[in-house]
């Protein structure tokens, strides 16, 4: 149906399921399409650890993409906020990277019980040739029959994972045995607490402030993203059976710890600019 | 590529269910009070809520339960929903996708889109107004979708004191609706969405009810298994890899096992499965819902597109079928303009052949109609450029649906249900005759070609036509003309100026061209045509030949001033409706093979500059 399609890995779970699932639906086969990263220079190290290991084990073409005009401006979370460096240095950074590559179709690991905004989203979310997407002429999606047709300049995102929710994440993680990014399993970490967040300073960049003082907590992540936006949730569960029972038990949504959401109608304001 | 079904999850937990009602019946307020009491809202969430409900001024004092169901910035601030939206959630019994759709603007559609995957519908009705109008449309688009389980919720009861007698009414009535409507499967539930009885908690208030809760209900409803249906898969790609050969898709109905009969349509040829190939080993079985892997015996071609099914039971192979239409687009639905269907994996030219009726979905009356508009429901004849495998809808939603999409904007405009194949087509073969196009053009000594000027009335394409033909006579070259005068007249005197019968017109006049060059003649067709659908079509149905497409390219202003016909006049003051170019659309080509920009060159030139591409096709020597 697409020219050049991409999938679009964040080294997060749901991309880890989202591959997992091209490997099995394309099997013997390879999946016949890249794998893109758009790297943000502030994800944690362990993420850009996991994620060299991955593609050398699976043997996919990885690209990965980063916003040089913007990492010569300097652009990052602690300069410029976290709503600036998200702009500049994820959704821009996309956008240059579909365009310098072609790419018709990129396939994302959005789901619609992440956050209210979502719960609209198409399967196959059309993007205007300046990637915006407008809620109101969304294609309509009957039964599992989609229109994927593109008119010239127009791209498209396809988010098969639409209807599973954090919960089938993880489930499905335990009965596939995939391996995700050991951040989301607790461990003694070292954190320090800023606007409510715990915060792993995961590097030099992040420097404290006079009456922060990290120390040692049981955490985990339950998204991650970049490390000065995201915070942790103090957490002892080490194994994927016991992150279930944890979601179980839950009390609060999934992207409470990510900073970029907050504000009145953000994300829905950021996906409306582009973001994925 | 079609990514998308999350086949590969155990499903059997799994129910989709539709709500349908407006504001007013409290419908979001039930959807927020089965997921705060099933207790799967989180507390940050519960949090927000309050503070949104706060900024809004909405009534504040228990938390705004249909507040948490509003996604988008725009109803929240409106107060009102306007697209379907889905709700997650599971208790321990079950998993849950809720599609919830708006009571307002672009009603049909949504609840149609919402309904598409739906195992079961909950229909609200308030207790103290009882059945409305919209309870009737509601179970009609239920009904109309194939959803055979219906929970009426009989909201509302602490208006009515919790009242038996005032239920039990509500309940009998909407019993002759849903008999006269099909629909066979409803559950009557008396709740009160805003104190919970009912919801999830028996009621104390309404001893007299011993049913289930609408949880309850819901947690044991049928989840609408489709594995007992005849094997049927759509075959999304061709999985080749060093040696193996695998026709990879989603089985859509029924189960396939090893070594199973099988016919792959179109192409009608039979074979065997050999292997169910997945990643972690070979199935024994798989069924609706999986996405697999087919190896078989046989070497035999299978593309994109096609369809796998059980050699014993096979879908109907058809051009032309009957269907229930439901019309997506603010442009309307012209019969005889062309479409893309798809349908299942494979994508077709379509066209309505006849709309039977529209249907009106507050009275459910049929009515006669032209043409159908946006949330329009319509009964019609289709025909496609190729015969498709397909089952009727009420016998498998997967492969009896469709949708439409406009081939210009490449919109989907509309969905369809398909209720039955016309055999038709099926009976009607060409006679082979002994003399044939071929053998035509011989003995006039000439190739066929159809010239087709297009452009506004008054233009000069039927002065430019007139000249060519005589250019063409001088050849010795045998010809003729169609034009609105010679077809208005007799062909199509049936028809008025609506987009509907000009889309008509146009088809007729394709089609006696066609006729004409296959008896060897060069045809001229001078015709408005306004639309780009219908030129293309004609390129389409007439590309055999040397068909070039002319664009008598006249300023309106030109055309108005010549007014030969004195129609621009009449069309000025209001005597003559859907007149081109003042109150009806003209699309002008966007890649014609000859634009002739008039008000830069001669009459004679114009001619010149036709006869010439003429004579570079060799149509005249």
């Amino acid at each position: 149906m697409f020219a050049k399609p991409v999938i679009l890995y964040s080294v997060g779970k749901d991309s880890s399921v989202l591959l997992h699932l091209a490997l099995k639906a394309f099997h013997p086969a390879k999946p016949p399409f890249a794998v893109l990263h758009v790297d943000t220079t502030w994800k944690f190290r362990e993420m850009i650890a996991f994620r060299d290991r991955r593609m050398k084990e699976l043997g996919l073409p990885l690209v990965v993409h980063v916003n040089r005009e913007g990492l010569e401006r300097g652009i990052g979370p602690l300069t410029h906020g976290g709503a600036v460096h998200t702009d500049i240095m994820k959704t821009e950074a996309l956008k240059q990277a579909l365009d310098l590559h072609g790419f018709d179709a990129a396939i994302g690991g959005a789901r619609r019980d992440e956050e209210p905004s979502r719960a609209k989203e198409r399967i196959f979310s059309l993007r205007s040739a300046s990637h915006r997407w407008d809620p109101r002429r969304q294609r309509p999606e009957l039964w599992h029959l989609y229109n994927g047709r593109l008119n010239p300049g127009e791209t498209i995102r396809v988010f098969p994972l639409s209807n599973w929710t954090e919960l089938d994440i993880w489930t499905y993680i335990a009965r596939e045995s995939i391996h995700v990014v050991p951040l989301y399993f607790a461990a003694g970490r070292m954190v320090v607490e800023r606007n409510g967040m715990l915060i792993l300073r995961d590097d030099e960049r992040l420097a404290l402030q006079p009456q922060e003082m990290p120390e040692l907590r049981w955490v985990r992540f339950r998204t991650l993203g970049c490390y000065p936006l995201t915070g942790a949730i103090e957490s002892r569960a080490a194994s994927v059976p016991e992150i279930i029972a944890e979601l179980a038990r839950s009390r609060t949504s999934e992207r409470q710890g990510r900073a970029i959401d907050h504000g009145h109608g953000s994300m829905e304001r950021k996906k409306v600019e582009g973001y994925f | 590529m079609d990514v998308g079904f999350p086949a590969a999850r155990d499903d059997t937990g799994l129910l989709r269910f539709i709500t349908c009602g407006s504001v007013d019946d409290g419908k979001s307020t039930l959807i927020g009070r089965l997921l705060v009491d099933a207790d799967v809202v989180p507390d940050d969430r519960l949090a927000a809520l309050a503070r949104d409900g706060r900024r809004s001024g909405a009534a504040g004092s228990a938390p705004e339960l249909a507040l948490l169901v509003d996604g988008l910035q725009a109803e929240r601030e409106q107060g009102i929903t306007i697209d379907v939206g889905y709700r997650y959630f599971a208790t321990a019994r079950r998993r849950f996708i809720v599609a919830d759709t708006p009571g307002h603007e672009q009603y049909t559609r949504n609840m149609a889109t919402g309904a598409s995957t739906a195992d079961l519908a909950v229909i609200l009705v308030d207790a103290t107004k009882g059945l409305l109008r919209q309870t009737y449309r509601h179970s009609a688009i239920v009904a109309l979708m194939g959803i055979r389980q219906v929970v009426l919720a009989v909201n509302k009861m602490d208006l009515v004191s919790f009242r038996e007698d005032r239920f039990a009414r509500i309940v009998e009535a909407y019993a002759a609706m849903a008999e006269g409507l099909g629909l066979r499967n409803v559950t009557a539930i008396p709740v009160c969405a805003l104190l919970g009885d009912n919801v999830i908690r028996p009621s104390a208030a309404m001893p007299w009810y011993r049913g289930p809760t609408l949880l309850q209900h819901l947690e044991t409803a049928d989840a609408g298994r489709r594995e007992t249906q005849p094997f049927r898969l759509a075959v999304q790609w061709i999985n080749r890899d060093d040696g193996f050969r695998g026709c990879a898709g989603t089985v859509l109905g029924g189960s396939v096992h090893p070594g199973d009969p099988v016919i792959v349509l179109p192409s009608g040829a039979r074979a065997h499965v050999e292997r169910i190939v997945a990643y972690e080993g070979d199935l024994p079985r798989a069924v609706a819902g999986q996405a697999v892997t087919l190896t078989l015996r046989e070497t035999i071609d299978v593309g994109r597109g096609d369809v796998i099914a059980s050699a014993d039971q096979p879908p109907n192979m058809t051009d032309q079928f009957a269907a229930h239409l439901v019309w997506m687009s603010e442009e309307p639905m012209l019969p005889g303009r062309p479409y893309l269907i798809r349908l299942g994996t494979a994508t077709a030219t379509a066209t309505v052949s006849e709309l039977k009726h529209r249907l009106d979905i507050d009275s459910g009356l049929r009515e006669a109609a032209k043409q159908l508009g946006p949330n329009d429901i319509g009964f019609a004849n289709l025909s496609l450029d190729h015969a498709l495998p397909f089952d009727a809808y009420d016998d498998n939603r997967e492969t009896g649906s469709f949708i439409l999409i406009e081939r210009l904007t490449n919109a989907t405009v509309g969905a369809g249900m398909i209720r039955f194949p016309l055999r038709r087509a099926a009976n009607l073969a060409w006679h082979d005759f002994a003399v044939d196009k071929a053998a035509r053009s011989a003995i006039k000594g000439q190739r066929p070609a159809i010239l087709w000027f297009t452009g506004l009335s008054g233009s000069g394409k039927s002065t430019i036509a007139d000249g060519v033909e005589r250019r063409l006579l001088a050849h010795g070259r045998h010809t003729y003309v169609l034009d609105g005068d010679n077809v208005r007249h007799g062909l199509s005197r049936d028809l008025g100026f609506t987009d509907a019968d000009r889309v008509e017109n146009v088809r007729r006049v394709i089609e006696t061209a066609r006729l004409m060059a296959d008896a060897g003649l060069i045809v001229l067709v001078s015709f408005i045509s306004p639309f780009r659908a219908e030129r293309r079509l004609a390129r389409e149905r007439l590309g055999d030949d040397a068909f070039l497409e002319i664009f008598v390219d006249t300023p309106l202003a030109e055309c108005e001033r010549r007014d030969p016909k004195g129609l621009y006049g009449k069309a000025r003051t209001g005597k003559l409706r859907n007149f081109t170019g003042i109150d009806s659309a003209y699309e002008p080509p966007e890649a014609p093979d000859i634009h002739l920009r008039t008000a830069e060159m001669t009459v004679d030139g114009e001619i010149e500059l036709v006869v010439d591409a003429l004579r570079q096709r060799g149509v005249v020597s």
